[in-house]
């Protein structure tokens, strides 16, 4: 599949789209699978009480009445030109639910990358400083604990101790914007964006100390050595540098997981973002909202890994038509 | 790989190999502590899923509430007076089940999907990229729930859900290596032979892959018990009373300032559950595949 294509880019792009549509495809049957239609969420126990004829007629507002590709074309159709449903309980369309919650995702997800970089970079560094050593197992060790300990855990232990103890917890407050209040928005990222990143630090730190592991038993390391430059220019210039590849690979996947992935800790924290969105909807029964944010974050997702990939085109030439 | 491929020419050797795979295993630190730890939240889980529990685990005692850790209660009790020891083996249990049919679902679909990608091409290919594809295009949380959402509610349609999430990790797993293995000499002396193809794929292939997969296997274990707690933390797992570690977590959120043994007791019992499977997953990739191993 990879020795077919004459234009990677382009044919990256294609198979993005089409990706994209699989998506809405998926995420159209998926929720259409569940039990009940816009009538029954709209009116609840209510429906049971409508005429045969009112029921139809409703159906047939709703378009329930056409056949089920007819539906998924003019969902499709609607989501394109940026009309992506209501939301009774919020009193606002989904779309500008989005349009208020995916910078609060993204600037959760960005935070969260830096600090898991903070952590992991220097941690695989250290690792591989002195392989099998001291150093190696105290960051193995690290690694380990981030992969094992679950987010929500770590979220509702950090939260206990800080309210309880430090009388210190600033998500208690309504959510402030940064727009609004940088100072308290930034206080409220602050315990999800340590804890997502410490999970984030974990692949990232196993990434890059393989990485790592790899490119400084290279001839080239040991040629630069044997020059006489500096250990710690070394492994920053020389090793770190020829390892980037596979490590903005994995932030970046990872950076796109937290899409999805904070769901978890926007909940504990009272963070308004897109999985929160996607939570509420499930627990209200407002579909079209679950639906809408579910595909909008795929298509995030899909994006920042399309992004990812030309990113490390550019950061290492020797990928090219990979 | 290369030393699988070789063993594979001689069928008879690999009792001799696997044997020394898990000597290898349990030599090295992190697999025996793995294998010790997974051995013993297996036991505790098997003690749950036999109702052998030391109390029933649903069972409320009004006048035993928020009772600290004793030697009555080991783990203390909740709000409605339940017994959090014998709810954290129950939690686990649950953990497990859903755990082991999830990542069993996964592996065989997904295995199967990849060898027949790899070895046939066309025509099976495009349809199992395309799929795989698509599943990769969601955070798998995020799939996780919303394919939860659409099915009622039980544990074995939360597994079927977290197996769909890592059906694709699969496909890409195995399918990679059945492209290589395809163009080897003992594959095409096989067909030269004249061996029927499921044969070919069943014997010779698979065994190939099998390393691979354990170690996968082992690795999304410990994926789909965090997901599993993390879906009943949201609410959205087995449905309550059945204990659930997630939602015990859950639970003791409010209590956790007084109560703290109501949220100790479930996180230890996941962490220690997740650190051993991968620290198998990791000393297993040592074993089988000692190349890899050194700096994996």
């Amino acid at each position: 599949m990879r020795s077919i294509a004459r234009h990677p880019l382009l044919r990256r792009l294609v198979e993005t789209v089409l990706t994209l549509f699989g998506v809405a495809v998926l995420v159209f049957t998926t929720l259409r699978a569940i039990p009940g239609d816009e009538i029954t969420a709209t009116l609840g126990t209510e429906a049971a009480g409508l005429s045969a004829e009112q029921q139809e007629s409703l159906r047939a507002y709703y378009g329930l009445d056409k056949p089920l590709v007819l539906q998924f074309f003019s969902w499709l159709g609607n989501v394109l030109t940026g009309n992506l449903g209501f939301s009774r309980r919020a009193g606002a369309t989904v779309g500008e639910m989005t349009a208020n919650a995916l910078p609060v995702t993204m600037e959760l997800a960005v935070l969260a990358t830096i600090v898991g970089l903070l952590i992991g970079v220097p941690l695989a560094m250290l690792s591989a400083s002195r392989p099998n050593g001291v150093r190696d197992g105290f960051g193995q060790l690290v690694g380990l604990a981030a992969l094992s300990v679950p987010n929500f855990l770590l979220g509702a232990a950090l939260l206990t101790v800080i309210s309880r103890y430090a009388h210190y917890n600033p998500n208690a407050q309504g959510f402030a914007h940064f727009t609004q209040d940088p100072l308290l928005n930034l206080q409220q990222m602050l315990f999800p964006a340590l804890i997502l990143g410490f999970g984030l630090a974990a692949p990232i730190m196993r990434t890059a100390r393989s990485a790592l592991l790899e490119v400084q038993t290279q001839d080239f390391v040991r040629t630069a050595r044997g020059k006489g430059v500096a250990p710690w220019r070394l492994r920053v210039r020389h090793v770190l540098h020829n390892a980037l590849n596979p490590i903005v690979t994995m932030t970046g996947i990872q950076f796109g997981y937290l899409l999805g992935g904070a769901v978890v800790v926007e909940q504990i924290f009272s963070v308004p973002g897109l999985g929160r969105q996607v939570l509420a909807g499930i627990q209200q029964k407002e579909y079209a909202v679950v639906q809408s944010t579910v595909l909008v974050i795929a298509t995030t997702f899909v994006v920042v890994n399309l992004l990812t990939d030309l990113l490390y085109r550019v950061i290492d030439p020797r990928v090219r038509a990979a | 790989m290369t030393a699988a491929v070789a063993g594979q020419q001689v069928p008879v050797a690999a009792p001799p190999a696997r044997a020394a795979a898990w000597r290898r295993l349990l030599r090295s630190p992190a697999g025996l502590v793995g294998a010790l730890l997974v051995a013993l939240v297996v036991a505790a889980a098997g003690t749950a899923l036999l109702g052998l529990t030391p109390y029933d685990p649903i069972a409320q005692h009004p006048q035993a509430r928020l009772q600290p850790p004793s030697a009555q209660y080991w783990f203390g009790t909740d709000q409605f007076g339940r017994d959090v020891f014998s709810r954290s083996l129950a939690g686990v249990g649950n953990s497990l089940r859903v755990a082991v049919v999830a990542v069993f679902l996964s592996a065989l679909v997904g295995t199967t999907a990849g060898i027949c990608a790899g070895f046939y091409g066309g025509r099976v290919r495009g349809p199992v990229l395309a799929v795989t594809n698509v599943l990769f295009a969601f955070p798998p949380l995020l799939l996780a729930l919303t394919l939860a959402t659409t099915f009622t509610r039980n544990w074995l349609t939360i597994a079927i859900a977290i197996a769909i999430v890592y059906v694709p990790i699969f496909v890409r797993v195995s399918r990679g290596p059945v492209l290589s293995l395809r163009e080897t000499d003992f594959i095409k002396a096989a067909r030269v032979l004249g061996i029927p193809t499921w044969r070919i794929l069943v014997r010779h292939l698979l065994p190939n892959l099998a390393a691979i997969v354990i170690v996968q296997v082992t690795l999304s274990l410990s994926w789909a018990v965090l997901t599993e707690a993390a879906l009943s933390f949201l609410g959205l797992g087995s449905p309550p009373p059945a204990p659930s570690l997630g939602s015990m977590v859950f639970d003791a959120k409010i209590l956790a300032g007084t109560a703290w043994w109501n949220l100790a007791a479930p996180g230890a019992v996941i962490v220690v559950f997740v650190v051993g499977l991968n620290l198998l997953g990791d000393g297993l990739r040592d074993a089988l595949d000692p190349r890899n191993g050194r700096n994996a």
